[in-house]
């Protein structure tokens, strides 16, 4: 359904995009993850045909966003960051504006306006003025405009933001709903999120996309190993070597002379008990011990952090940084 | 409903659920009441010195009121009008609904089309309500209808110009005062024009400037003269801010 080859975006000197290229299949979900200025943003304002891309191709539903673009519009349900709300409507009022703006009129227009209602819980509100609604219900109202023409295709800018717990739950149970009939593609800071409602996500640094897969195969792509952190107050001077001596242990990385090593050891195979035990007899001074579970959080940091991935040196800088909050 | 009429209905909407309308809109029928009461009056005090001195007196109130009244209200619409228009655009940008709309299934053309529409309506309805004055004024008294008449299709003209330049005002920024600053300057810039072209004099660059300005061509239609070469000039320069405001709302795409 959506098909973006090489496209490439520059605001003057500054390179937003870079040469980006994925797709999304009919009734697919992805989601874009990206730290902020990532370009996430810019790719979606050239899917929805906001702005042109400056090179390459992107095709909706069949339709080229440059050649055209009311074809592609008509076909998308599109909600920026911020929620595209006029304070001084009511909510109902504002969804009639935009289904008639959207070809929508008579029995078909009301029939959707209450459909949405009803799936975003906006029937208390329904007649209050949206400035008076608070920032939660805004982000609902702002998706119900989204889906109110019942487009094949969305494009959801951080949908969850500034909804409470149990709301965000139902929005991604609702982008669940969705898929299969409706290709969405949305974007999210929160990882748990991607996991959660995405079959595919897509990790975009730099405006550059830096990995693509199913959530799943990402955290095993960068767990081909079970990885244990040690921290020790007394290292000796043979600690490295007799830790690489342990059964199971592949491999073992170090900082300097602070005393954190980082174990690499065989899938399932938890050597935890014996480096303590080693660790114990031989007088290190054994501080921490833990193993480190690589979530989908991590993959995001080390791919938005080190574009390369995978370098034993770039998982050791991420050792040292664990005692941080991320 | 089309998407053109509901933009305009939307607008509307937006227009008397906010103060505005309603603050520039007693304004401007206060000041119009006011300077038309002080014109009459002036007249009354005219007649009564020629009843004096000549013993009977015609009071014209085509020259002495109207005529004076349709050349202030030049200046009141300047003063206002860019009020009304400085939201259009400045306050979708502000509110991030800009983007909203471009990536709506229509138009920029219907886009610049209702917006002004709205304001349009908006201000007719204003002028609509000055017209209770020369109402009150044929009950008690005997005018000339015709210059009134084409005056009021010259202030019909001159709004929409006035308008328009709003219009285009408000596309090229998202702060609304700058809006409306952007809108008085480049309508006292177009007023000013008559004084340079009369400074010029009987040139042909004289001339040129004279026609940029619209003065002489509103003049012509206060003084009930319905000229065509008047008329093109509003609905071209019309027709040129919408275009260029279309351009603009269309370049902040770009950026």
């Amino acid at each position: 359904m959506i098909e973006v080859q090489q496209i490439t975006k520059r605001y003057g000197q500054h390179t937003a995009l870079d040469r980006v290229s994925f797709s999304v299949a009919k009734g697919e979900v992805l989601a874009f993850l990206g730290p902020n200025g990532a370009g996430k943003t810019t790719t979606m304002r050239i899917l929805t045909c906001f702005m042109p891309a400056t090179e390459g191709i992107a095709r909706v539903a069949g339709f080229d966003c440059a050649d055209q673009p009311m074809e592609v519009k008509r076909r998308i349900g599109y909600l920026p960051e911020t929620p595209p709300v006029y304070q001084e409507l009511t909510v109902t009022e504002y969804l009639q504006f935009v289904g008639r703006l959207r070809g929508l009129s008579g029995k078909v227009l009301t029939a959707s306006i209450q459909r949405e209602i009803e799936r975003l819980g906006l029937g208390t509100v329904q007649r209050r003025l949206i400035g008076n609604l608070s920032r939660g219900y805004r982000q609902r109202v702002g998706l119900a405009q989204a889906l109110l023409h019942d487009p094949p295709i969305l494009i959801l800018d951080e949908p969850t933001v500034g909804l409470d717990p149990k709301q965000i739950i139902e929005i991604r149970e609702l982008i669940k709903n969705l898929a299969g009939t409706h290709s969405v593609i949305l974007s999210t800071h929160i990882l748990p999120e991607a996991t959660a409602v995405c079959q595919r996500v897509v990790i975009i640094s730099g405006g550059r996309i830096v990995a693509e897969d199913t959530p799943e195969q990402l955290s095993a792509r960068l767990r081909q190993s079970e990885k244990i952190s040690l921290i020790l107050k007394t290292p000796a001077a043979d600690t490295h070597s007799r830790l690489k001596a342990l059964r199971g242990v592949q491999n073992v990385f170090t900082s300097g002379d602070s005393g954190t090593f980082l174990l690499e050891c065989e899938l399932g195979r938890d050597v935890r008990e014996e480096v303590a035990r080693v660790a114990v007899t031989s007088g290190w001074g054994l501080l921490e011990l833990k193993a480190i579970s690589m979530t989908l959080e991590d993959v995001f940091l080390q791919l938005t952090r080190h574009e390369e991935g995978l370098a034993p040196d770039s998982v050791a800088a991420s050792v040292e940084s664990t005692g941080q909050p991320v | 409903m089309t998407p053109v009429q509901a933009i305009i209905a939307k607008e509307l909407r937006s227009y008397f659920v906010s103060p505005v309308v309603y603050v520039v809109g007693a304004v401007f029928l206060l000041i119009v009441g006011l300077l038309a009461y002080l014109y009459l009056v002036f007249a009354g005090a005219q007649a009564i010195q020629l009843m004096q001195v000549q013993g009977s007196a015609q009071l014209n109130l085509n020259d002495l009121v109207f005529r004076n009244l349709f050349a202030s209200m030049r200046f009141i619409l300047l003063i206002i009008l860019p009020i009304l228009t400085m939201r259009l655009f400045a306050e979708e940008r502000k509110l991030r609904t800009f983007e909203f709309l471009l990536t709506s299934p229509i138009g920029i053309n219907e886009i610049v089309a209702g917006k002004f529409m709205s304001v349009f309506l908006v201000f007719l309805s204003l002028l609509g309500l000055t017209g209770l004055m020369p109402l009150m004024l044929a009950l008690f008294s005997d005018f000339d209808w015709y210059p009134v008449l084409t005056g009021y299709l010259g202030l019909v003209l001159l709004g929409a110009l006035f308008l328009s330049v709003g219009v285009l005002a408000s596309a090229l920024t998202e702060n609304q005062i700058v809006a409306a600053f952007v809108s008085i300057g480049l309508l006292l810039v177009l007023w000013l024009l008559s004084g340079l072209g009369a400074l010029l004099g009987d040139t042909v660059l004289g001339q040129a400037v004279s026609y940029l300005s619209f003065m002489e061509h509103y003049d012509h239609l206060v003084r009930g003269l319905v000229d065509t070469k008047d008329l093109v000039y509003f609905l071209s320069s019309l027709a040129l801010m919408l275009f260029l405001s279309h351009r603009v709302v269309d370049s902040a795409r770009w950026k």
